[in-house]
């Protein structure tokens, strides 16, 4: 019960923070030259000045920036983030439409990131300075330093393109769209390379942060006390030090959500995927402020709940949270 | 004589190239039997905490045993593969460590940790695991053993985390037990409470008790037989009164010199000016709660009022919690008290603003308890003593030529100054701390625990220091301790704080000599060894 207020509280401590963010995103497009009204003159292949007039007032745009402001933020107050005029349908549509992809792409690397970060982790701190440490080091430095582009491009290249194995891209088989088993099959294949490309990185960061963390509490004294007991090695990492081991690495996913989001901008787009990363993309280039904003505000949501996950799952984790609330 | 449980011939342990000796033990043969307490003293570095580790073949990896036998249970252990091995850990011979914080699990509840013994070396089921860890946490004497069991080690006090460590060494009754300074790290009637138990439980079990400590009080207190190790060899072994009362070798005859007297050295004549009066001193802590819900109030000092008479030394005197701490930071105002005043040289200190302070801060220093901890590892030693001064507007160069000077005031090589903290130990560190806090030449100088993080020798040595300082600079010294023996060696004036609040106060040798308050009294026959330290006393005198 402690837990849940505790978390309650700071998820209500959020709500100024992303109120913050949208006004703050707001005022910074304000300073890019252009607005909606261009990017659709240039799409429809130019007009004059009056049709231009004509289409601001429509959507609004003549009015002052405060003015604008408010009116966007009495919207979202009533959960409406606006219509795009871009896309010709609400924002909420354009947006619930890229979600699962996006949704989809984080969920699978981050799962791919901590779960192997974490294996390799232990192995490497268990054969610290020898052979299997120096080679998962090294490796995850080359990950980490590698460009996820660049990455996904040669993935492609070897898998899609020599091997002919897995697709280049997409979400979903265009030609033959498939329901079922066979449907999810399909998406899965679509999403092995974007998940590799994103996780791969991530996967960097968790296996040194685990290999750390593993290597500190190994020296701890209560992990002395665990041997002492008679305990053999295995028993002593599962029972003792990878609860403890673990907490860092837990806090990491609650910081790590947002650039994981900004790095599926990239990802989407080198692996063409229709997802949330390249719609914000693609809006930027529009001048579309509304959908911009609105996927502001859904990431920002993102972040938050994946935050408050984490600080349930880190009092479930750890005594001590609860106590000192 | 019983029957022998361990046995180490010529235990030879080899420390990794570039250790500051060969050797963590050399040729090291003692002998344990059953229902006996050999207790293990020496000072850090004396390889005693690593002939533990050995016996349990828990070495650190580069550590290696190169030649002895240990021979427990008709078996060489030196020659036992990691399985055998782990079958005597915890069965044959169970462990108890110094820091019962620490060496508990923070994550895992205390029953499901003392249970994990049943767990790895017995066929027990769930239900039968529970019901023998209660009968243990109730044999260790735990108030509430049921919610005891439940409680994380973070739930528990010191004392209460060190019986649970004891119910779960001795769950799967061993033949040998090792206790590695279990009651360092506890406070003085804590500590009386653990000892008492220990004895108890082994004389009950009739366990063999391997016993390390480098508290001699502690020795007369628990131990049948007692060896006496320096630089990784014995010097002296023998039958506890024997070595006790008439000590072979020179280093164990200094070693129990080392334990301050109980008695207070006759008093001097204090001036009848005080510099430092502290009156009606009060700080409370509050923690966590939301609007005033849940919120937890700890009342850390309490309506505290000392004076300090110029030039003279005041004990405060408590054990862990006792708010001493909190007062000291009061005092030199790390922290700002709720109410009340300490006024020095005429100024009222609890009243000053954050900018007086730093200028003002010149006239009260402090010394911290670790020496370790509380010199930034970064700089060099004249730097650090330097430092000071220069922030209060001397001019470099001067500064470090003044800092080489007290250097040498202090008892350190001058040149010792172009060292890091480092590359000194741990009493020269501590005298690097004293040169640090005289750099500023103040009036008063606020001791926390200064030398309790050191071994009994080089405790002395740094006593004898700060009185010699005391007469030279005319220093007036707030001592903070938790040391009786200690106090009663140093100050002229001591005060007993409990819960916050000051129980008793006067002068050293009445407080100790008559002590009014039962808690001072508690406290004074609490202390280990009481009787052997009097008794020699009494024949000193």
């Amino acid at each position: 019960m402690r837990i849940l207020s505790l978390a309650g509280r700071r998820l209500a401590a959020s709500i100024p923070t992303l109120f913050l963010i949208l006004i703050g995103v707001f005022l910074l497009l304000q300073l890019a030259p252009g607005d909606t009204v261009d990017a659709l003159m240039a799409q429809m292949g130019g007009g004059d000045a009056a049709t231009a007039q004509q289409l601001r007032k429509f959507y609004g745009l003549d009015l002052s920036v405060p003015a604008q402001l408010g009116n966007y933020l009495w919207h979202l107050v009533r959960l409406d983030l606006g219509f795009s005029s871009i896309y010709g349908k609400p924002v909420a549509t354009v947006i619930l439409e890229r979600l699962p992809p996006t949704i989809l792409l984080m969920t699978a690397s981050l799962s791919f990131a901590f779960f192997f970060g974490l294996v390799f982790g232990v192995v490497a701190a268990r054969g610290v300075n020898r052979w299997p440490d120096t080679l998962i080091s090294t490796l995850g430095l080359i990950f980490y330093a590698t460009p996820s582009f660049w990455f996904g491009l040669m993935a492609i290249v070897v898998f899609s393109v020599y091997l002919q194995w897995l697709p280049s891209g997409g979400f979903q088989d265009i030609g033959t769209v498939q329901t079922g088993i066979r449907g999810v099959l399909d998406i899965a294949a679509h999403l092995v390379l974007p998940t590799l490309t994103l996780g791969l990185i991530f996967l960097a960061i968790y296996l040194r942060i685990m290999r750390a963390s593993m290597l500190e509490v190994l020296n701890l004294d209560f992990v002395r006390t665990a041997r002492a007991k008679g305990l053999d090695e295995t028993h002593v990492v599962t029972r003792h030090v990878l609860r403890n081991a673990l907490l860092p690495m837990v806090t990491l996913i609650g910081l790590q959500a947002g650039t994981m989001l900004g790095g599926s901008v990239v990802v989407e787009s080198v692996f063409s995927l229709p997802g949330l990363g390249r719609l914000a993309y693609e809006s930027v280039v529009q001048r579309d402020l509304n959908t911009l904003l609105g996927i502001v505000f859904v990431s920002a949501l993102l972040v938050i709940v994946v935050n408050f996950v984490v600080d349930l799952l880190y009092a479930r984790l750890d005594p001590r949270i609860a106590a000192e609330g | 004589m019983s029957d022998t449980v361990l046995s180490l011939d010529a235990l030879t342990v080899r420390l990794p190239k570039g250790a500051d000796r060969s050797h963590a033990l050399s040729d090291v043969s003692l002998s344990v039997a059953s229902n006996e307490i050999l207790c293990v003293v020496g000072e850090s570095g004396s390889g005693k905490s690593m002939m533990a580790n050995a016996i349990m073949r828990l070495l650190p990896n580069e550590v290696t045993i190169e030649r002895g036998r240990m021979m427990f249970d008709g078996r060489d252990l030196c020659a036992a593969d990691p399985a055998e091995m782990r079958e005597v850990r915890g069965a044959g011979i169970a462990m108890i460590f110094q820091e019962p914080m620490t060496a508990l699990n923070p994550l895992r509840t205390i029953g499901d940790q003392i249970g994990e013994m049943f767990a790895i070396h017995t066929g027990l089921s769930k239900a039968d695991i529970q019901a023998r860890v209660r009968a243990l946490l109730e044999d260790v004497r735990i108030p509430d053993p049921k919610a005891a069991a439940k409680a994380y080690p973070h739930e528990l006090s010191g004392g209460q985390r060190q019986r649970a460590m004891i119910a779960m060494a001795l769950a799967l009754d061993p033949k040998l037990l090792i206790a590695d300074e279990p009651t360092t790290a506890l406070d003085v009637t804590t500590q009386a409470q653990i000892l008492k138990l220990i004895r108890d439980l082994q004389q009950r079990k009739k366990t063999a008790v391997l016993f390390i400590t480098h508290d001699f009080g502690v020795v007369a207190e628990i131990a049948d037989r007692v060896v006496v190790m320096q630089h990784g060899a014995i010097v002296e072994q023998g039958a506890a009164d024997t070595v006790l009362n008439d000590p072979q070798h020179a280093y164990t005859r200094q070693l129990i010199a080392a334990v301050p007297p109980l008695k207070a050295p006759p008093p001097r004549i204090l001036s009848g000016k005080d510099i430092l009066t502290i009156d009606g001193v009060s700080k409370t802590y509050r923690t966590g709660g939301f609007l005033g819900r849940g919120a937890r109030v700890t009342e850390a000092v309490k309506n505290v009022s000392l004076r300090l008479p110029r030039g003279a030394t005041l004990g405060i005197v408590g054990e862990s919690g006792s708010g001493k701490s909190t007062l000291a930071r009061c005092i030199v105002r790390l922290i700002d008290p709720d109410r009340g005043s300490v006024v020095l040289n005429g100024k009222n200190w609890a009243k000053l603003g954050r900018e007086e302070i730093r200028r003002e801060t010149r006239h009260i220093q402090m010394v911290f308890q670790d020496p370790f901890a509380s010199l930034n590892p970064r700089r060099k030693a004249a730097e650090l003593v330097a430092q000071g001064p220069i922030v209060h507007g001397a001019d470099r160069a001067s500064a470090i030529a003044e800092a080489r000077q007290l250097f040498e005031l202090v008892g350190l090589d001058p040149s010792a100054g172009d060292r890091f903290p480092h590359e000194f130990s741990g009493g020269q560190r501590q005298r690097i701390g004293l040169a640090r806090a005289l750099a500023l030449k103040p009036d008063v100088l606020v001791a926390d625990e200064p030398v309790s993080a050191l071994d009994v020798s080089v405790q002395a040595q740094v006593l004898r220091l700060l009185a010699g300082l005391r007469q030279q600079l005319g220093l007036s010294i707030i001592f903070i301790t938790h040391d009786l023996r200690v106090a009663a060696q140093i100050c002229d004036l001591v005060a007993v704080m409990k819960d916050g609040a000051v129980v008793e106060q006067g002068l050293t040798s009445e407080v100790f000599g008559r002590p009014q308050h039962p808690y001072t009294q508690a406290l004074l026959s609490a202390i280990p060894g009481g009787d052997f330290t009097r008794k020699r006393d009494a024949l000193i005198a």
